[in-house]
């Protein structure tokens, strides 16, 4: 069934150190063409330094990261800073938690989606903006507010260009780091909606790093349980949730609110 | 006998909970049945003696301590028990189906949508896919004026019709349901027995728990007791 297919993404005994201390350790996944993995932990557990180090923002001290560019499996820390960069304008793309950190705040909208474009080459003025009032129209900001500056949207707004100026390119892998904790509950509802229906639609491999187990639920397929920079659990999303094994899953499990 | 669309060999579950000092909760140990194509398999015996649990560990949310769970498909035989969660899925979106009591459907979504997903994911184009999600809503008495609200703001039996369209939109060779038919009034009921029956005539196999007798005793083809924390005899 899996026949020659091959994961985009490999990872066998990864860790990041910090001095003497391990950020993260031991940790092994694969990631499918359009899987969505969540990794879940509360702050401290490891999972912002798991995501930092597939993002090549930390190094990686131990283990392995590959990842599959031309069809071939390509060790990440063998790439060069210009590899990694053409990655980044390409192929991959990140979705911060505070939009301010993904966003240039003082252009346009329409500059903003329309940037990552003109780094992969697009030159023609009036295409860059119409593709760029498209993806406005995706991500459900009103078109008319194409030359306004994100400086004057709400927080939903915000991260919905942010991610519009991530998807614009139509990468293959994106990272996410807690897109929806920093907005009310109604907007979240909405942003989680249009991820996962973006993500269907595009086939994207997403690695999404959440302390909510609400969101796991709803928009991954599989799910990585983190606690003092160990993966504790692994597995399918319903599985991990609904016959979590490991003691402190369970704790996990049963303090969601129910809704 | 054709070969068995799902052979269920011996399966054991118990919970351990950590939260209670590691308390083991067994479930079932050692439970055996089959299902063939066309055929409808009823699991009996009173409530909380772990019925959904098997249908769960068929389905994959729940992991199998012991035993194997065979499913056979054109692609191969694969052993559920043992799958890796990429078969899993994949035997999810082309194999077998499940319906179960509750709607657990993103926010936003209209049930038209929630309905027409599983069609979307297996590359039907959009439009075929509403159109064949509108035919099963109207036929289960969701009026079009609802089709474009998302379902949470539903009653419980709306809620459950369209649970109900959803499971059975794809054409699937097995079919998992828990209690479908649990708070719908008669009228509903027999549409549902009938989507079972156009199920079974086309070949799919079915296992089911039913909460009304009368729905059992319509489609049982047979009934595999579970009794409290032990495997199940055919009955």
């Amino acid at each position: 069934m899996i026949g020659n297919e091959e994961p985009l993404l490999s990872v066998t005994g990864a860790g990041h150190r910090y001095g003497d201390r391990f950020g993260c350790r031991d940790v092994s996944f694969e990631l499918w063409p359009g899987e969505v993995l969540a990794v879940v932990g509360e702050s401290g557990s490891g999972k912002s330094t798991l995501l930092g180090m597939l993002a090549r923002r930390l190094t990686t001290d131990e283990g392995s990261i590959r990842y599959r560019r031309d069809r071939e499996l390509t060790e990440l820390s063998d790439l060069t800073e210009r590899e990694v960069r053409t990655l980044w304008r390409s192929e991959w793309g990140f979705v911060h938690q505070n939009p301010a950190d993904g966003l240039r705040m003082h252009v346009s909208a329409g500059g903003n989606v329309g940037e990552p474009l003109m780094a992969t080459g697009w030159r023609h003025y009036g295409r860059i903006r119409a593709k760029a009032a498209e993806w406005l129209e995706r991500v459900e900001i009103p078109v008319d507010r194409i030359d306004d500056d994100p400086t004057t949207f709400s927080g939903g707004m915000r991260q919905r260009l942010q991610i519009a100026r991530n998807l614009v390119v139509s990468p293959r892998l994106v990272f996410m780091d807690e897109p929806t904790s920093g907005l009310d509950v109604s907007v979240q509802a909405r942003l989680l909606d249009l991820i996962r229906s973006l993500v269907a639609d595009l086939g994207l491999s997403v690695v999404i790093v959440t302390h909510d187990l609400a969101v796991a639920r709803l928009i991954s397929h599989r799910t990585l349980v983190m606690k003092d920079g160990a993966v504790i659990e692994s597995g399918l999303t319903d599985r991990v949730l609904d016959d979590p094994q490991a003691a402190y899953t369970q704790l996990l499990v049963s303090s969601i609110l129910q809704g | 006998m054709m070969n068995p669309l799902l052979t269920v060999d011996g399966i054991s579950k118990t919970f351990t909970v950590h939260l209670r000092g590691g308390q083991r909760l067994p479930v079932l140990s050692g439970l055996s049945f089959d299902v063939g194509p066309g055929e409808c398999v009823v699991l009996g015996g009173p409530s909380g003696v772990g019925k959904s649990s098997v249908l769960k560990m068929v389905y994959g949310s729940y992991g199998v301590d012991d035993g194997h769970i065979v499913l056979r498909r054109p692609a191969g035989v694969l052993d559920l028990a043992t799958a890796s969660p990429r078969e899993l899925l994949a035997a999810r979106r082309d194999t077998m189906g499940y319906v179960s009591q509750f709607l657990r459907a993103v926010p936003r979504v209209p049930a038209l949508d929630v309905v027409a997903e599983p069609l979307r994911e297996r590359g039907v184009e959009v439009e075929t896919a509403r159109v064949r999600a509108g035919e099963l809503l109207d036929r289960l008495g969701i009026p079009e004026r609802l089709w474009a609200l998302p379902p949470a703001t539903f009653s419980g039996g709306e809620q459950q019709r369209v649970n109900i369209a959803r499971g059975f939109i794809a054409e699937r060779p097995l079919l998992l349901l828990d209690e479908p038919t649990a708070s719908l009034d008669a009228r509903n009921r027999e549409v549902v027995v009938e989507l079972v029956r156009e199920k079974l005539a086309a070949g799919a196999g079915i296992l089911a728990i039913f909460h009304d007798d009368d729905v059992r005793d319509a489609l049982a083809d047979r009934v595999v007791a579970i009794s409290p924390s032990r495997g199940g005899a055919a009955a």
